[in-house]
């Protein structure tokens, strides 16, 4: 029972920044105006909770992309926005916008969700045919390759006057959130739960192929689900709210530097942290400017890249660069 | 494996050594001197004036970014001791279109046509050189200083700027927002005419700079600690050659627009057309198949397919793509 007390009021905070997300917003809505008025029920209950909820979703989503990636490619600095993984989606949207308009979100989600896989993949195999020489060069390979696909994207949008729009849906954000647009990232929670009950096959995958192999672990199968899992999650989030940077990155690392790298005992802490810091990430972007908002995904570049380079620099001082 | 590589590597350069260096510099300075006068002569139409100064501008440009990025890309190369990194990944990019954006963002889509000007393009190469330069100071001069730390720091601080330039970019009206994105890609052909004297007088004064250390340059390629043996003065050397690499690179983004792959195409044909490590000799080689590039894709481009307006992103694409398969084939960064 000890052991599960911090757990306990780590939860109970999240939940307290969730009830915060609920009650804060432009439209003035409190907890007595919800049991007398019906007005805004309604919109308590079709803007409020799926924003809340799409919040809570995406930020899980991309923690455990983070997590599985780290583990899988068994280094620090890898997430789907450091491996081009994101920009093979972006890719994928756009392609599809254009040759098809009018489909619908579902099959939008299962292209930038097929683009990830082969993003997540491309990077893979270049990963495996270089020799690493530093820890850090993998997330410079990555970078270079989300380069080269963005360039591409950059040159469709261009050429077909799409600039703009590329521009609004990178920083998406949850403004837009409202009932019937969020529920795709329920896949997401599926994924979460996946991953947990594989939680230990991933750790044995971790420590390398050898190692894994014969510990009598199927290895390429492991190999391929955790991908097939990252491209889900990495594509579903993408349509829905835009690129999420640094969140896989940071609060895995962080969980890792308090409490060791078993990812089960781990994983209830990295969906906790990661909510919460979405969550508010998006409280500031919604307050700080009221009555306009900064998307949270912004303030969520802001903050993580700032964490990045200090973690970079942490590790730096470490001696282990 | 890796022996073998080496072995191969090694004995390519002395079968090619038919053409000693000297003529085969002589040769792709003929080429680039055609391909020049090609430009300039060839296909006018109508007043010959009016032709002639538009495309000496275009030349002007071209020369200024050619120089700028294959000589600091080939120096860039030298201090971080790899063949494949460009200068363009420290951020140079991600500062210039934070600029732009902010400026649109807070004063409107006039605001890029009446601040054109020297103070403005002074105003941006100086911030661009200083943030390459804290980021050196501040990273890569300590005990622990590494040069890839240094490098991701800086991507990283890039992806920041980004997001925030989209956040910005979406909240443009539509033709703010026209106005704002011919700024953001590579525009040789538009670039203004009153920036020239300046620019080239930046790169007459870092390449005389460049070309006095030369000697230098080749020591570096040897490593710290025998570099320092021979009497280089390693860390100063690199201060002073990261400084002449930004402001290269900072001065030709700010003249027209960021190229990311541009200068490692030429770095790495240089070096395979020369085939040999000297400065002397790689320094200039770079700059001609640099302007072989432009002037020559300029030229096809615009006489052959009609369509003057996609050299950068062609160049772009194309490089990636040959980054891309040095990558795999080189296998290692």
């Amino acid at each position: 029972m000890r052991r599960r007390l911090p757990l306990l009021l780590a939860t109970l905070g999240v939940l307290a920044l969730i009830t915060v997300s609920l009650f804060v917003g432009s439209y003035d809505i409190d907890l007595w105006s919800l049991f007398t008025d019906p007005e805004a029920r309604r919109m308590f209950f079709i803007s409020r909770v799926p924003r809340t909820l799409a919040l809570v979703l995406a930020a899980a989503a991309m923690a455990v992309s983070g997590v599985i990636m780290q583990m899988l490619v068994q280094n620090r600095f890898v997430e789907p926005t450091t491996t081009g993984t994101s920009e093979w989606a972006a890719l994928g949207v756009l392609l599809l916008t254009l040759f098809a308009p009018a489909a619908s979100p579902l099959v939008k989600m299962g292209a930038a969700s097929a683009f990830a896989f082969a993003g997540a993949m491309v990077f893979l195999f270049v990963l495996g045919r270089i020799a690493l020489k530093s820890q850090v060069i993998v997330p410079i390979v990555g970078i270079m390759l989300g380069a080269l696909i963005s360039s591409l994207t950059l040159y469709i949008a261009s050429t077909y006057q799409l600039l703009q729009t590329l521009a609004t849906w990178r920083s998406g954000g949850f403004s837009s959130v409202v009932r019937g647009t969020y529920e795709p990232l329920w896949v997401v929670g599926v994924i979460v739960i996946g991953l947990y009950l594989a939680a230990d096959r991933f750790t044995i995958a971790g420590l390398g192929r050898d190692t894994a192999t014969s510990l009598g672990l199927p290895y390429r199968r492991i190999m391929f689900i955790g991908l097939t899992m990252v491209a889900l999650a990495t594509g579903v989030t993408t349509v829905v709210v835009g690129f999420l940077p640094f969140l896989g990155l940071i609060i895995p690392n962080l969980v890792s530097m308090a409490r060791g790298d078993d990812i089960r005992a781990n994983l209830p802490w990295v969906v906790l942290s990661s909510v919460a810091l979405m969550i508010a990430c998006d409280l500031v972007g919604r307050t700080l400017v009221a009555p306009l908002e900064i998307p949270a995904t912004v303030v969520l570049g802001a903050v993580g890249a700032v964490v990045f380079v200090a973690m970079i620099l942490r590790q730096r001082k470490k001696a282990h660069v | 494996m890796s022996e073998k590589r080496l072995t191969v590597r090694a004995a390519a350069p002395a079968r090619r050594r038919a053409l000693p260096v000297a003529a085969r510099l002589t040769l792709a300075g003929t080429i680039a001197a055609t391909a020049v006068v090609c430009y300039l002569f060839l296909f006018i139409q109508g007043s010959f004036d009016f032709a002639f100064e538009r495309r000496l501008t275009v030349i002007g440009t071209m020369a200024v970014v050619a120089f700028a990025h294959a000589v600091g890309t080939v120096v860039f190369q030298t201090i971080t001791h790899n063949r494949i990194l460009t200068p363009s990944i420290m951020g140079f990019d991600a500062v210039y279109i934070l600029m732009q954006t902010l400026l649109v963002a807070f004063f409107g889509g006039g605001v890029l046509a009446v601040t054109d000007g020297m103070p403005k393009l002074l105003t941006q190469t100086l911030l661009m050189v200083c943030f390459t330069m804290l980021l050196f100071r501040w990273l890569f001069s300590g005990r622990s200083g590494s040069i890839h730390v240094m490098l991701l720091v800086g991507v990283v601080l890039g992806l920041a700027f980004r997001s925030v330039s989209d956040f910005l970019q979406r909240m443009l009206s539509p033709s703010e927002y026209d106005v704002l994105s011919t700024r953001l890609f590579g525009r040789l052909t538009s670039a203004e005419a009153s920036y020239l004297p300046l620019a080239g007088a930046v790169c007459l004064i870092v390449g005389a700079v460049v070309w006095y250390r030369c000697h230098r340059l080749d020591a570096l390629l040897l490593g710290r600690d025998a570099a320092t043996n021979l009497g280089v003065d390693h860390k100063r050397e690199l201060t002073v050659m990261l400084l002449m690499v930004s402001l290269l690179i900072a001065m030709s983004t700010a003249l027209a627009g960021p190229m990311t792959f541009f200068g490692f195409v030429t770095a790495m044909l240089a070096y395979q057309m020369t085939g040999t490590h000297r400065h002397a000799a790689v320094l200039p080689m770079a700059f001609f198949i640099g302007v072989i590039t432009l002037v020559g894709g300029q030229f096809i481009l615009e006489h052959v397919f009609y369509a003057s307006g996609m050299l950068t992103v062609v160049i772009e694409f194309l490089g990636g793509a040959v980054f891309l398969l040095h990558l795999l084939r080189k296998g290692t960064l």
